[in-house]
């Protein structure tokens, strides 16, 4: 350990949507490493672990090192030229990067499209068809007396989910903490996440619908056939007994995971969770929420929003948003062979997306942004390598329940910030196409 | 901030300054009103065409959290209202509740250049500031939500007024708030707390408060008079929406006892119970309100008109959106913020044969046009609550044209009219200089912004030129030119800069020991640190802070005792 230590208190862990606020950082500064996450869980410790500064090429143009200006020119010959071009990624870096890679999208009439539509784009659909009732998590902290976990493993994949927010912690009505709680995990499979709950029940895979719109009918007082069990694998005593707690709780809430929304019925699947709580609601207090994987990808759902009024999946090449998922959206954007040029931002679908979109990424010109050498920086054309949000760049993030937050950065990276790159492709494209592209037969009148 | 110009030969509607369509010359400078220019400076003729004040809208509901949510939710009136992008203009959508961008240049292009947001949660301040960054032309300020607030209420159980009033002035300066706001105080509470009940009276007990929303209401308008803020309290009261709501809105005017209160949306709480069986009817009540707010100087109000067609219900007031989720086409949204609010949203449509909607078209033009003075019941539609801002022109032409407005009136529902007064006032119409004080001068003056809504020396460049016609809607639909900080934004109805407009918000003294009374509730009940709860300067490159003159000083709290 070096002798020039620093501490940050209140810094924020982008690591996943649980976005915690209360790390007390203990930073080496001749070293430029993070030697303590005092409060963060197992990934939030490994995160600010990791999160050195590597030697690294500022970026890379063909597999040769290159500076940032020379890179910036590259990509943005590479927008200013292309066709049909997809930006992408941006669930893990600040909203104020984010906004600049909207505006791209909207002046060269390309694609912006997030890490949303590959994990809670269904919810998002689903929220679009019957609206959502929903809280911050500080209201399930302090009221939450009924606590329901669908299709997902808090333990493993949000630990600070039961710690801080959800099952232990103490509230203002609820001030014995998990004592007062009853938790309830519904999933397919027994996991870590299993014993922190007081019920499990376990469906058979590929049924969440059919558990959800029986529970739908028995609380609007139907009758349920007893054969749902054959169906479901959970019984109609278990869901009666379920129907009889959710209608007396004080404050119910569902906090529902991937294990619901990239199953068998997908936003049919979140539309059934959703709804059911809006029907709770004759009865007692309930709400409903996502649980989101990455950093800022609550952020990214905000700004795409509120610049376009569409969440993901949003499309400018008729000179204004269009939204359709499955169109507009990157997998499917690739796996067409339709893009002919990509900006990733902040995200790695060379791992993750399927084959046929990844040979896709690999034949077109692409322009990536990432603090990291991942699978995606490896088949760019141009890569730029860029300070790490939260732990070198302040900036806002959204939480899973739509509150923002401003990071506050550990120590100071060489690289520049996803924003400041971004920004300077932006001006340069602008300055390459003499202000935004104007789509074929646009009014003249509009272009003055 | 644009060369020097001078706008001749227009006819000058400036009420505040007493000139009521005299021919002069507006002479425009560095972003404000000036005596003279130089003889070679730029001329606008505006002959044949009205110059006003930039328009200002008191009380709407344009970024922001719930803003946001009511945008994802309704994809649907989106995508065929849709704004192109030009060479220096941005794109968006628009329907009820328009993205951002479209949102500024909308505004604009009605001659509008500043806007209020009428319900921000503090949780929600830094989002909405983020939201207004990307809102452009307008000059933008939020009301933050404190009516539904647990350390508040805490500290008012205990009767720690003083504290109180310091911890409103925290808020409103971390939040960087305009004004603060009140929305069905108590309700949120009752919502979230007590199985989804609400309040109906101003003597009900809160939840498991000791506290009734009379008690909160009054705290809360003497704290915000103490204060001395530029505008005061701004109160949406109990009841909105619910038929014989008219006497809990007449006990909470009452409640100021003289001192200054603003009620929102008027409207939707001026309701009389109808008799016998259809109690559940509401009737109109627009005559004993505007009586009361015509001899009481301390209240001020802004309409809250219902155009019929297309409008999206989003508000703080969660109980009341949940009643009216029948009729959003099986949507509905509600998000609690801890400690802090409830919110609640529904896509709406205002029917001109629906009894209840036809009543409402009815009281908000008969509270206008029984109003005797036009500067303190000033315009609004609680965009997007009783309709689009875009539908602002209709609303006009409503008020200056009663050919028109009785064509209207045929249209709607009998039996509503009926049971309004709107037939006994069918003679008024609104001149020019009322529009403008209605539109302008008057909302600028109730939030006292000395620069705004007037053409005197020294003004804000906010300046609008419509070209006179006999359809006043046509004529304020879409105005020749617009003025923005001295530069011109609309040339020919068309635009044609970008322009970022500026932050206005209120900074008040408090003593900082009342820090100490705040930060062991955060620790306990926000999921939010402390130290991370104050929005910092970056959220704010164009701010300007509108001073306060305060009647009490910022003395020490009396105690700075756990809560």
């Amino acid at each position: 350990m070096g002798e020039n230590l620093k501490v940050v208190r209140d810094a924020t862990c982008t690591f996943c949507g649980c976005v915690c606020d209360d790390m007390h950082l203990t930073v080496d500064l001749d070293q430029k490493r993070i030697m303590k996450a005092e409060n963060a869980c197992i990934l939030g410790k490994a995160w600010f672990r990791e999160h050195g500064i590597e030697e690294r090429p500022l970026a890379l143009i063909g597999g040769r090192t290159a500076t940032t200006e020379e890179a910036v020119e590259a990509a943005a010959q590479i927008l200013a030229q292309a066709r049909f071009p997809l930006i992408y990624g941006l669930s893990d870096t600040t909203c104020e990067a984010q906004r600049v890679a909207v505006a791209i999208a909207d002046m060269i009439g390309g694609t912006v499209d997030t890490t949303t539509s590959v994990c809670h784009g269904p919810s998002g659909i689903a929220f679009e068809g019957v609206g959502e009732s929903t809280a911050s998590l500080g209201e399930i902290k302090n009221r939450a007396d009924l606590v329901v976990f669908w299709g997902g493993n808090p333990a493993e994949a949000h630990p600070r989910l039961f710690s801080r927010y959800a099952v232990t912690p103490k509230g203002m009505f609820i001030p014995n903490g998990r004592k007062d709680r009853t938790v309830v995990l519904v999933d397919v499979r027994r996991t870590p996440s299993t014993p922190a709950a007081d019920i499990f029940i376990q469906v058979k895979p590929r049924s969440d619908f059919e558990v959800l719109w029986a529970l739908r009918a028995l609380v609007k007082g139907r009758k349920v056939d007893p054969s749902i069990e054959r169906r479901t694998g959970v019984s109609l005593a278990v869901l009666e007994d379920l129907v009889a707690r959710m209608k007396s709780c004080r404050f119910g809430v569902f906090l529902f995971g991937m294990g619901l929304t990239m199953n068998r019925g997908r936003h049919f699947n979140s539309g059934a969770l959703l709804a059911l709580a809006t029907d709770l609601n004759e009865f007692t207090h309930w709400v409903a929420k996502p649980v989101r994987g990455h950093g800022n990808v609550t952020g990214a759902d905000n700004v795409v929003s509120w610049q376009t009024g569409f969440p993901f999946g949003v499309n400018f090449s008729r000179g204004y948003p269009r939204f359709n998922p499955g169109e507009f959206t990157s997998v499917d954007l690739l796996t067409r062979r339709e893009a002919d040029a990509a900006l990733i931002i902040a995200s790695d679908p060379a791992d993750n997306f399927p084959k046929a979109a990844i040979e896709h990424l690999r034949r077109i010109p692409v322009i990536t942004l990432d603090p990291k050498a991942t699978p995606t920086t490896q088949l760019a054309q141009v890569a730029f390598t860029t300070a790490t949000y939260g732990i070198n760049v302040s900036g806002t993030v959204y939480r899973m329940d739509d509150v923002p937050i401003t990071l506050r950065p550990a120590f100071e990276s060489p690289y520049p910030s996803d924003e400041q790159v971004l920004t300077a492709i932006r001006d340069r494209v602008r300055a390459l196409l003499g202000g935004n592209r104007l789509p074929a037969g646009a009014p003249v009148a509009a272009a003055s | 901030m644009g060369s020097p110009l001078r706008i001749v030969n227009g006819r000058v509607y400036d009420p505040a300054n007493g000139v009521n369509g005299a021919v002069q010359d507006v002479c425009v400078r560095d972003g404000k009103i000036v005596a003279d220019v130089p003889p070679d400076a730029k001329r606008i003729d505006a002959a044949g065409m009205v110059v006003m004040p930039g328009g200002i809208d008191i009380h709407c509901h344009i970024a922001g959290p719930k803003v946001n949510l009511a945008r994802k939710v309704q994809p649907e009136t989106h995508q065929d209202d849709v704004q192109l992008r030009t060479r220096l203009t941005r794109s968006g959508t628009g329907g009820t509740v328009p993205s951002t961008f479209a949102t500024g240049y909308r505004y604009a292009t009605l001659g509008y250049t500043t806007a209020m947001e009428a319900a921000v949660t503090p949780l929600g301040a830094r989002h909405t500031l983020e939201e207004f960054h990307d809102t452009p032309v307008l000059d933008k300020g939020f009301f933050v939500l404190v009516g539904n607030n647990l350390l508040l209420y805490r500290l008012l159980q205990e009767g720690r007024r003083e504290e109180l009033r310091h911890a409103l002035a925290w808020w409103l300066k971390v939040t960087k708030a305009y004004a603060p706001k009140l929305v069905n105080p108590g309700g949120d509470e009752m919502w979230k707390g007590q199985r989804n009940a609400n309040i109906t009276s101003l003597d009900d007990k809160i939840g498991s408060f000791d506290l009734t929303p009379r008690r909160v209401i009054a705290a809360f308008i003497e704290a915000g008079n103490e204060l001395g803020l530029p505008h005061p309290v701004h109160i949406h009261c109990n009841n909105l929406g619910h038929s014989g709501n008219v006497e809990t809105t007449l006990e909470t005017m009452r409640l100021a006892e003289g001192r200054r209160a603003h009620i929102a949306h008027i409207q939707f709480h001026s309701y009389g119970a109808a008799a016998g069986k259809s109690q559940s009817n509401p009737t109109s009540r627009a005559r004993d309100i505007i009586e009361y707010i015509n001899t009481h100087p301390n209240i001020s109000a802004d309409v809250g008109a219902v155009m019929f067609g297309p409008a999206t219900i989003m508000t703080g007031d969660a109980p009341l959106a949940y009643m009216l989720r029948r009729f959003g086409g099986n949507k509905w949204v509600n998000a609690d913020t801890e400690n802090e609010s409830g919110c609640g949203i529904v896509p709406f449509r205002y029917q001109d044969r629906v009894y209840t909607n036809a009543l409402q078209w009815a009281i908000g033009l008969e509270l206008l046009l029984l109003s005797e003075d036009p500067w303190r019941m000033v315009f609004s539609t609680d965009h997007p609550n009783g309709g689009s801002f875009m539908s602002y022109p209709r609303l006009i032409r409503l008020l200056m044209d009663r050919g028109y407005r009785k064509e209207q009136m045929a249209h709607v529902n009998q039996k509503a009219l009926d049971r309004s007064a709107l037939r006994d006032c069918q003679e008024r119409e609104y001149s020019l200089s009322e529009i403008a004080i209605i539109t302008r001068a008057g909302p600028a003056r109730l939030l006292g912004l000395t620069d705004k809504g007037h053409l005197g020396v020294g003004a804000d460049a906010d300046v609008t030129i419509y070209e006179e016609d006999e359809d006043k809607e046509k004529m304020f639909s879409a105005p020749r030119y617009v003025i923005k900080d001295g530069e011109l934004i609309i040339e020919d109805h068309e635009l044609r800069a970008d322009h970022q407009g500026r932050l206005l918000h209120v900074a008040p003294d408090y003593d900082p020991q009342i820090e100490q009374v705040i930060e062991p509730f955060f620790e306990d009940f926000y999921t939010i640190r402390f130290a991370n709860y104050p929005v910092d300067d970056r959220y704010v490159p164009n701010g300007q802070i509108i001073p306060t003159t305060p009647s009490v000083a910022a003395a020490p709290a009396t105690a700075g005792t756990r809560t």
